[in-house]
């Protein structure tokens, strides 16, 4: 609730799929190439040509509706969204309209007190791309003319339409948050936000209490193309302040779409959809309705990977804290490192703080990612072994983990070069132990007489003797065994 | 000069692959006669002079088997100006699309050219083949050669005219609603409509997607046959295509039975076409054949269906034509105002007519009263043709109610102009093919009657137009052009 207001939100996720070729021809999709480089006459809306439907795209949307819960639909057809712009070769969009590929899915989020509730999608359906404009000069309003760049027409696209179940920006943040984390682990999109590969319009509106009506009916404004999932929700503040503020004083929200501006993080007015297109669909006559086999469906479904809810469940069944899990399972890339090691490595407990401490750190430090990582899962393993037989310190081992990042050089390699190895031979260490009593008699004496930060201060002596490779705790020991000696 | 625009396509081919003609005679003999009568008859936007010469010297330096190997070698084709082609402009018949030229060509282009074909230009037709009389060409009208002063049909009627003037022996047509039956019928020869899907659309410019199929316009049976196995057959650019076999027919060789739809032998048939259908009916019996009355109840509101379906596809199919990629562009103040401008001077009245009636049949509110149950009423169409063919192995009709009209007689009555479509366009909506074949004249013009069949029945269509051909009188040379 917001000033008496209870807040409705529904979100349309755009989300790129990443076939090798584009949803009606067999141009690349690849994303960044020199303008219009990747364009045919079917993208291109020249006379004559006719669509083709790409059936890996297909494959990922059904991959990506069940992945997200939902009833795939054994037929579905396609249809013309018509509007006139001049990114829009053919004056349609080739899109789904009233028979949608898939319905009725949900994705589940977590709210701060750890509950899980189902926000549903109420379809999915599969649609083409619309290309660029670049404007020269300043802002649209006195652009000295548009380029058009048609690289991204006909680029598949799923749309994935929410229910209005969102309550608040923080609800629509985990459930961008989950969406993405589900679909990452699909390998249907690259997803990223900023190269609008995953694009989000967001729906606000504020019911007040005593509204009894249809929530469709509440007039509505649409928060278009924000570029994160963080500014998605600083859109969606903004606008239950601003909407909250008009009802406040008596004013009427007007339906309409707003852009959002990332520098001050407000939304500003940018068509009224009282003057809505029409966008008069109808059926696209180039292409047979899509019909799909049960079964190949039913294959899809059982070839789908762990999703999130399933690797939460496992992680915690291996004893992983939940705040390292929910690490994890966010970023699929971390997920599938841990995993690798996990392979290799039983203490999964030290692995994961390993790797959300110090590699994670290094990696961050170095710009790269875990699935580019200069340290890959075996060579941190072969790091955690090395402190496991007693070779390394932890502390030695932090210092080897940045030189291998350094160098792209093994852990025993680092270990040999540098001399680093850790001194696990009493004799070795007793004697430099003797030395240091009977150099500092006066701290022993102070040990004794129960200071115990004294023996503190011998171990660090020890160590300074030995570079730091003799075992700690053997030195302790070593300190502890012989004082006691001596006195008997 | 030589007679070879005189002979058929399989003459030309069969003397070209025994060595008797060369293919560069065959050219120049048909564009010396382009270059001698199209001035009169206007069937050509534009003319293939030096690459058909080209292709045709090509050609006489094949050995003989390989001519053979080409089942169209030696053989000039022309073709409707609204299927694409690299290398020769495309129009449409449109000054929205003026010198445009297409990056590619279409699939029936690669056919005939892998076919050997010799593509001799490009054929005049209504602003993209929405018409029925050729006279909305943005360029110039075409005249019937039966009688200048009168239409040679539409929208393909360029190439009904250059086919029955002998300007060429073979073209290809497209037909929406009846624009390759009519014409053909106005000028006095076959042109056939394939099954929906028979033929791919890939590359022919798309007027109403879910009607349009492109298919062969000649002088005889046998010609248009040829034609049609050139272009037919599955292609994956044309999603709507089929790999459907032929399909074969319960009564083989005959005695067929013959069904004649009350409907289309009502009111409003001119005596002579009438007359002429009842001497070709009177053939059909003598061969033994059965002909009975059968009833396609729902005929009459297949042209109203027809004007809600056509124009709604094509309203969105020239969506594309806005000023932006390709063809022509006036500027205007603004983005909308150059899309306004550019389409108001680039579209014809008739086109600009039919984009309105196809909008505003599907505009919110309008949608489910206009274009659902036109779809609703072509499945009771379609219907009606199932039926139909559980009891009869092919309909016969007239193909229009009436002969050739003057030229300017309908430009105040469009209406009267979209009823002539009343006996073909049921076999677009239907899907099913149709053929028109010349069995006659009546003051002097030809006129016109159509088989249709069950979908796929193409091969039988022409076996059962090829037998009434056969017993018919040939039709002399067009009257309104010079033949020496
Ligand atoms: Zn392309």
């Amino acid at each position: 609730m917001n000033n008496g207001y209870q807040v409705i939100v529904g979100l349309e996720v755009h989300v790129e799929l990443k076939t090798n070729s584009k949803l009606f021809c067999l141009c690349s999709t690849q994303f960044g190439a020199s303008p219009n480089s990747q364009t045919c006459p079917v993208c291109l809306g020249m006379p004559g040509v006719l669509p083709v439907l790409n059936q890996e795209a297909i494959r990922m949307a059904v991959r990506s509706a069940l992945a997200l819960h939902c009833q795939v639909h054994a037929f579905s057809k396609f249809d013309r969204k018509q509007y006139f712009y001049p990114d829009l070769p053919k004056a349609y969009q080739i899109s789904q309209y009233d028979q949608p590929l898939a319905e009725y899915g949900w994705v589940g989020i977590r709210s701060g007190n750890g509950e899980t509730h189902r926000i549903g999608i109420r379809r999915i359906h599969v649609e083409e791309d619309a290309g660029k404009l670049n404007h020269l000069g300043q802002r649209l309003g006195d652009a000295t003319g548009s380029l058009v760049d048609l690289n991204r027409a006909g680029v598949p696209l799923v749309e994935i339409v929410s229910e209005p179940d969102l309550r608040s920006a923080e609800e629509a943040r985990l459930y961008l948050t989950e969406l993405r984390a589900t679909l990452s682990y699909l390998n249907v999109s690259d997803l990223r936000m900023e190269e609008g590969s995953m694009r989000c319009d967001a729906n606000v509106s504020l019911r007040p209490a005593e509204y009894q009506g249809e929530l469709e009916d509440l007039p509505r404004v649409e928060i278009k193309n924000v570029n994160s999932i963080r500014n998605v929700q600083r859109g969606i503040e903004y606008e239950v302040q601003r909407q909250s503020e008009r009802l406040a004083q008596g004013e009427r929200i007007v339906k309409e779409t707003r852009g959002f501006d990332d520098a001050t993080g407000t939304t500003y007015s940018q068509r009224s959809k009282e003057e809505a297109n029409d966008y008069r669909y109808f059926p696209e006559p180039d292409l047979p309705p899509l019909e799909l086999e049960e079964a190949w469906i039913k294959n899809i479904g059982d070839g789908l990977p762990a999703l999130p809810e399933a690797i939460r469940e496992d992680l915690a069944s291996r004893g992983i804290p939940s705040k390292d899990a929910e690490v994890l399972v966010l970023d699929r890339e971390a997920y599938e490192y841990w995993c690798a090691a996990a392979d290799l490595y039983e203490d999964e407990r030290t692995l994961t703080n390993w790797m959300l401490s110090d590699v994670s750190r290094l990696l961050n430090a170095r710009g790269e990612s875990f699935a580019r990582a200069s340290v890959n899962p075996p060579s941190l393993v072969e790091l955690l072994r090395l402190i496991d037989k007693g070779t390394l310190s932890g502390r030695m081992a932090k210092e080897v983990l940045e030189l291998m990042f350094e160098s792209g050089k093994s852990a025993a390699m680092v270990v040999e070069e540098k001399g680093l190895s850790q001194i696990t031979d009493t004799e070795a260490i007793r004697a430099v132990v003797l030395a240091v009593l009977r150099e500092h008699q006066a701290v022993v004496a102070d040990y004794l007489s129960g200071k115990d930060k004294a023996l503190a201060f011998l171990v660090g002596q020890v160590m300074k003797r030995t570079r730091g490779q003799a075992k700690p705790d053997l030195v302790n020991q070593l300190l502890r065994d012989t004082i006691a000696g001596d006195r008997e | 000069m030589d007679n070879h625009w005189r002979a058929t396509a399989h003459e030309l081919h069969q003397h070209f692959v025994e060595g008797k003609i060369s293919a560069e005679a065959v050219v120049s003999s048909h564009l010396q006669r382009i270059a001698a009568r199209d001035g009169e008859i206007g069937a050509f936007l534009h003319v293939n002079e030096e690459g058909a010469l080209a292709r045709a010297k090509e050609q006489d330096g094949w050995a003989e088997g390989k001519r053979a190997d080409h089942p169209l070698s030696g053989v000039p084709v022309a073709v409707k100006d609204n299927i694409v082609t690299r290398g020769m402009p495309t129009t449409a018949g449109s000054k929205i699309l003026r010198d445009f030229m297409s990056p590619f060509d279409a699939a029936v282009i690669e056919k005939l050219l892998a076919a050997g074909a010799i593509i001799v230009g490009k054929t005049n037709l209504d602003e993209f083949a929405m018409g029925s009389s050729t006279e909305h060409s943005a360029w110039h009208p075409t005249h019937n050669p039966w009688e200048l002063s009168r239409v040679p049909g539409g929208s393909s009627g360029g190439s009904a005219a250059a086919v029955a003037a002998g300007l060429t022996p073979l073209a290809l047509g497209s037909d929406t609603g009846g624009s390759i039956r009519q014409p053909a019928s106005y000028c006095g020869i076959v042109g056939m409509k394939p099954t929906y899907g028979r033929v791919s659309r890939y590359g022919l410019i798309a007027f109403a997607s879910s009607l349009d199929q492109i298919g062969p316009m000649a002088r005889s049976v046998e010609d248009a046959r040829l034609l049609y196995e050139a272009i037919e057959g599955v292609d994956p650019r044309d999603s709507t295509s089929t790999a459907a076999p032929s399909a074969t027919l319960a009564r083989g060789n005959g005695p067929w039975r013959i069904g004649l739809p009350r409907e289309y032998f009502g009111e409003g048939i001119e005596p002579g076409v009438r007359a002429a259908m009842d001497q070709a009916l009177e053939r059909l019996r003598s061969l033994g054949h059965q002909l009975v009355e059968i009833s396609l109840p729902h005929t009459s509101y297949a042209i109203a269906t027809y004007y809600l379906i056509a124009p709604a596809e094509a309203s969105s199919n020239l969506s594309r034509y806005d000023g932006v990629r390709y063809g022509m562009r006036v500027d205007g103040h603004d983005l909308v105002n150059m899309y306004e401008t550019t389409r108001d001077q680039g579209f014809g009245a008739e086109v600009k007519r039919r984009i309105l009636l196809g909008t505003h049949a599907l505009s919110a509110g309008y949608y489910d009263a206009y274009y659902l149950t036109a779809q609703k009423v072509r499945t009771l169409i379609r219907r009606d043709f199932d039926q139909a063919f559980g009891q009869v192995d092919f309909i016969v009709t007239p193909t229009t109610p009436d002969c050739a009209f003057p030229l300017g007689s309908r430009d105040d009555d469009p209406i009267k102009m979209y009823l002539g479509d009343i006996f073909t366009a049921t076999a677009n909506l239907a899907g099913i093919p149709g053929l028109s074949m010349p069995v006659g004249l009546s003051e002097g013009l030809p006129v016109g009657l159509q088989w249709l069949a069950p979908p796929f029945q193409e091969s039988q269509l022409f076996q059962a137009a090829a037998a009434l051909e056969a017993v018919l009188p040939k039709l002399p040379w067009p009257t309104g052009v010079d033949h020496e």
